[in-house]
């Protein structure tokens, strides 16, 4: 085993890992923290994105000794105090999720991408969550929960819906 | 917020806050302790004839505490199936190998890497066996992909013969001779409805744990069909069902891939036993693209047969569906669900015949439209190159053939009756909610500029709301599970003694929202905020007996179960308020957390209250029990028949046989809406698997039987840069089939989208002489078949 220790969500972490250890697996199993979750193992689903020194990084194709003296986010640390995170409000009230497994991941990525830019085209979020996957929502209603927390984050109103006698 | 409890209010979800916090719980989630971990060794040959398996150096690896092969689990015999047509599942594999993927041997130890380490180390020594893919070779029988089976053809349905209790006179005879008429026109094209992989993100995964001291099992599995499971492990290990309790948590998408029962499933519920300890197995993403069903998988031929004014005068489809190598759930019935809609939303004799074909390749089974995506694919693909060789608006030539209004409920050939329908009042909206005229504009000026554009529509009718009791005498039961045969839906609703109410249904939902859809059903009833509401589902030690989540059922039998029940407790509540209130309790009105009396808001007495006096004999009226809970049972006459059209508006790039997808517009009619948010975002889902199909994605076998498409690498999925935004409208045209007049949305989409897109590529390159390609219409494809037709 080799140790490592890193920074999750603010707290000091350290342990004893084998070296083959995935750093999905390290997050979930060692410090259960199941809301990252794993999708494909190849890095393509984005299930297991998580913020890496800041930038969002699929952690099931990372060795859990490669975050040796890292800063890692996971969905868990994203609200601030119990208050959600402007994605997170966005998914809940642009219907963003159905299953919700995809999401953890999804949100990360688009936290990440607001955090670059809080005023996204359509297509620049479009192009942002490609490297994530659903299966449920077809994109449409996550395009218009970013496009909430953006006008959010800008301290704007946000769009209303656009179902059909949406309130 | 909007929190509102009224039916029809896009109230926000009551599942999402632990969902978007990473609190949700799945099976992969759960590590109780002296937790052990499941590896499978699976076959990469397609067919093969196993010689020995050597498990030695495997069981002496680190951490391994047991490996089971065939031999062990032999006494528990195939695995079960609702529909036993065709070779059962063998646990594991019993000597001769029928496709890659195929489980030979389980390993559990301590950890999952040292499981996986361990089932690599399993040594299979093999004698391969010709592999039969191509579904006309294994139609011949020129190889047998079962030797003790009589031919690779194991079924066939045919529109008339499905049932021959009914009696349905044969109408092939009335087809063909259409086809002789003088001014027939016929149109006939083969196409291929390619094999899909689900792809629920979540990849299954399964958790079972034995007490020996209360001989009961707890199984947590990733599961539509919790109920079904219970009674498949109990049947297969010999135990009642009662049992055997299993828990569906947070299921993270399904698609019908999870609507089935896995030797998996099993396996590790008898290791749990054998070994003492807790086992899970979760399943690799590569084992969800071999070992998980597989959808679809068809080839043939339709052929319409109408004047060249437009009139309808036959349809014909002659089919091979692919069943892969075992039977599972439903797999040889899935085509049977194509056929009861087969004639679409037009009235005109079909003369239908699809033989289902086994080969040397995972099974099929239901996967999101399950038969009825196929069906309505090759109808509204000929009726497109109908209109286009009359010359004919393909809406126009559709209006002229459908059901009108007035003939509902209207009987087809095949037995089945639609329930209800404005087919043509769907098509009117969707021509003014997509501005058609000015898109057809559109579409002349871009081609003016050399450009390819082009419009498709795709209109479907949907079978779904499983469903009638007749269903258990045609082949589709239970029984086979140790369970009920039937398809009823039921629905639990207790007010409990601190006024909030739980609600337990039999559903298995995967992301459809039930906690919150059932929330307002309940809430609207009683008059109590759904905040007050806690659904619960997915637990067979909860509920006595459910039929799952799949064919978009859910809510037109389980629903209106709950609808019911809610009735009953409605009905004691306003005893007991009536009582408290001194009136009678035909005049007690429920609204906004309270019981009033009808015309005198001011005489009112709280839930809180009410909740209370019903669990205290000393405030009951007289003749009326503690308690306050009501159970309901629904069991629909007929199914429902929910219908839309959809169009889509698409640019091909003539150089690349690049997509582009415009414009998307829907306008699907399901009946009443319950939650207009939730029932949008299935339809978002649904076009998007249908886009997936159209454009990008194919289960693809080589002829030696190797998955080539195993991984999301070489299996793509649309990704949010590959789509347009979706433009959505609704017709709502209520069913009688039940007192909540809904019908049912969760695969229309699907159903509608492949069709629509194929359409509206054909009508993009129809000037440079294209007429059919074969999805998915990915850029080479495309590119090959423009190259073609110009050559």
């Amino acid at each position: 085993p080799v140790n490592i220790s890193m920074t999750v969500n603010g707290q000091e972490v350290t342990a004893d890992v084998e070296p083959r250890t995935l750093l999905v697996h390290f997050i979930r199993e060692n410090l259960h923290l199941t809301g990252t979750h794993v999708g494909c193992e190849t890095g393509y689903c984005g299930a297991c994105t998580i913020h890496f020194n800041g930038k969002p990084v699929k952690s099931c194709t990372m060795l859990a000794v490669q975050a040796d003296g890292a800063e890692i986010g996971t969905i868990e640390g994203l609200a601030d105090n119990g208050s959600l995170h402007p994605v997170q409000e966005g998914f809940w009230e642009r219907h963003g999720l159905q299953c919700g497994f995809c999401t953890p991941g999804m949100i990360m990525s688009a936290a990440a991408l607001l955090a670059e830019n809080d005023n996204p085209t359509e297509d620049q979020i479009r192009h942002g969550i490609e490297g994530n996957l659903c299966r449920c929502t077809g994109y449409h209603n996550i395009v218009r929960a970013v496009e909430y927390a953006g006008a959010k984050v800008r301290g704007e109103e946000p769009p209303p819906p656009d179902w059909e006698g949406g309130s | 917020m909007a929190t509102t409890s009224v039916m029809g209010g896009d109230v926000r979800r009551r599942e999402d806050p632990a969902l978007i916090k990473g609190r949700g719980v799945y099976v992969d989630d759960l590590q109780p302790t002296a937790l052990l971990h499941v590896a499978f060794n699976r076959s990469p040959y397609a067919h093969a004839r196993i010689k020995s398996v050597d498990t030695a150096a495997a069981e002496k690896m680190p951490g391994v505490v047991a490996v089971f092969t065939h031999e062990d689990v032999a006494d528990l015999g195939p695995l079960v199936a609702q529909v036993p047509i065709g070779k059962l599942r063998p646990l594991l594999s019993d000597g001769e190998i029928k496709h890659a993927g195929e489980a030979i041997a389980m390993v559990v130890a301590e950890d999952r890497y040292q499981a996986q380490d361990a089932a690599d180390a399993i040594e299979v020594d093999c004698e391969l066996l010709p592999a039969v893919i191509d579904l006309k070779e294994a139609k011949s029988d020129t190889t047998k992909v079962h030797e003790d089976l009589d031919s690779n053809v194991i079924h066939t349905w045919t529109y008339h013969g499905y049932w021959e209790a009914l009696g349905l006179e044969d109408q092939t005879p009335q087809v063909d001779a259409a086809m002789e008429r003088d001014d027939a026109v016929v149109v006939s094209l083969e196409m291929t409805n390619q094999r899909l992989i689900p792809v629920a993100i979540e990849p299954r995964s399964v958790l079972a744990e034995y007490n020996s001291g209360y001989n009961r099992f707890t199984v947590h599995s990733s599961t539509q069909i919790p109920h079904a499971l219970s009674g498949a492990i109990a049947t297969m290990l010999g135990v009642p069902p009662s049992d055997v309790r299993v828990i569906a948590p947070e299921v993270g998408g399904g698609f019908g891939a999870k609507l089935n029962v896995y030797s998996d499933e099993v396996l590790v519920a008898f290791a749990a036993k054998k070994l003492g300890r807790p086992v899970k197995w979760t399943e690799t993403r590569r084992e969800a693209g071999g070992a998980t069903v597989h959808g679809r998988g068809w080839i043939g031929t339709a052929t319409l047969v109408g004047t060249k004014e437009g009139e309808f005068l036959g349809y014909k489809l002659e089919a091979i569906a692919d069943m892969g190598a075992y039977s599972q759930n439903f797999t040889v019935a899935i085509p049977l669900l194509g056929l009861f809609i087969a004639s679409g939303q037009y009235k005109m004799p079909v003369s239908w015949t699809v033989d289902c074909v086994v080969t040397h390749t995972m099974t099929t089974d239901a996967y999101r439209g399950a038969g009825r995506p196929e069906a309505i694919y090759y109808l509204e693909r000929i009726i497109d190159a109908f209109a286009r060789e009359i010359g004919m608006d393909p809406i126009e030539l559709r209006k002229k053939n459908f059901w009108q209004k007035d003939e509902f409920p209207a009987t087809m050939g095949c037995g089945f009756a639609l329930d209800s329908g404005d087919y043509a009042a769907a098509v009117d909206k969707l021509i003014e909610v997509s501005g058609y005229q000015d898109l057809i504009k559109m579409r002349e000026e871009a081609r003016a500029e050399g450009r390819h554009v082009g419009i498709g529509v795709g209109s479907y009718v949907e079978v779904c709301g499983f469903g009638p009791a007749v269903l258990a005498e045609i082949g589709f039961s239970w029984a086979a599970y140790g369970l009920p045969a039937s398809f009823n839906g039921s629905g639990l609703v207790r007010v409990n003694p601190d006024a909030t109410v739980s609600v337990v249904i039999g559903t298995g939902p995967t992301g459809q929202g039930h906690e919150t859809t059932w929330a307002q059903i309940v809430g609207d009833g009683l008059g109590i905020p759904i905040e007050n509401i806690r659904v619960r589902h997915g637990d067979t030690q909860e509920h006595p007996m459910g039929i799952g989540t799949f064919g978009s059922r859910s809510l037109a039998v389980d629903g209106v179960a709950t609808f019911n029940a809610t009735a009953k407790v409605r009905e004691k509540a306003a005893k007991i308020a009536a009582h408290l209130l001194e009136a009678s309790p035909d005049d007690v009105v429920f609204e906004d957390g309270a019981a009033h009396i009808a015309g005198s808001p001011e005489k009112s007495v709280e839930w809180a209250a009410i909740a209370k006096s019903a669990y205290q004999a000393h405030t009951l009226p007289e003749g009326v029990e503690s308690g306050l809970e009501g159970h309901a049972a629904f069991s629909p006459g007929n199914a429902t028949w929910p219908f839309g059209t959809h169009l889509a508006v698409v640019e091909v790039d003539a150089t690349t046989g690049d997509v582009k997808i415009l414009k998307y517009v829907a306008v699907d009619d399901c009946g009443n809406i319950v939650n207009p948010m939730i029932v949008n975002g299935q339809v978002h889902g649904g076009i998007t698997q249908g886009i997936g199909q159209a454009l990008f994605e194919e289960a693809t076998y080589d002829e030696s039987g190797n998955l080539l498409t195993g991984s999301l690498l070489d299996y793509p999925l649309p990704t949010a840069s590959d789509l347009p935004p979706y433009e959505l409208s609704h017709t709502v045209t209520p069913t009688d089939v039940n007192p909540m007049g809904v019908k049912g949305i969760g695969e229309a989409a699907t159903i509608g989208s492949p069709p629509t897109i194929v359409n509206a590529v054909v009508d993009a390159l129809s000037p440079l002489g294209v007429k059919h390609i074969d999805m998915p219409l990915r850029p080479k494809r495309v590119w090959a078949a423009i190259q073609e037709a110009s050559n």
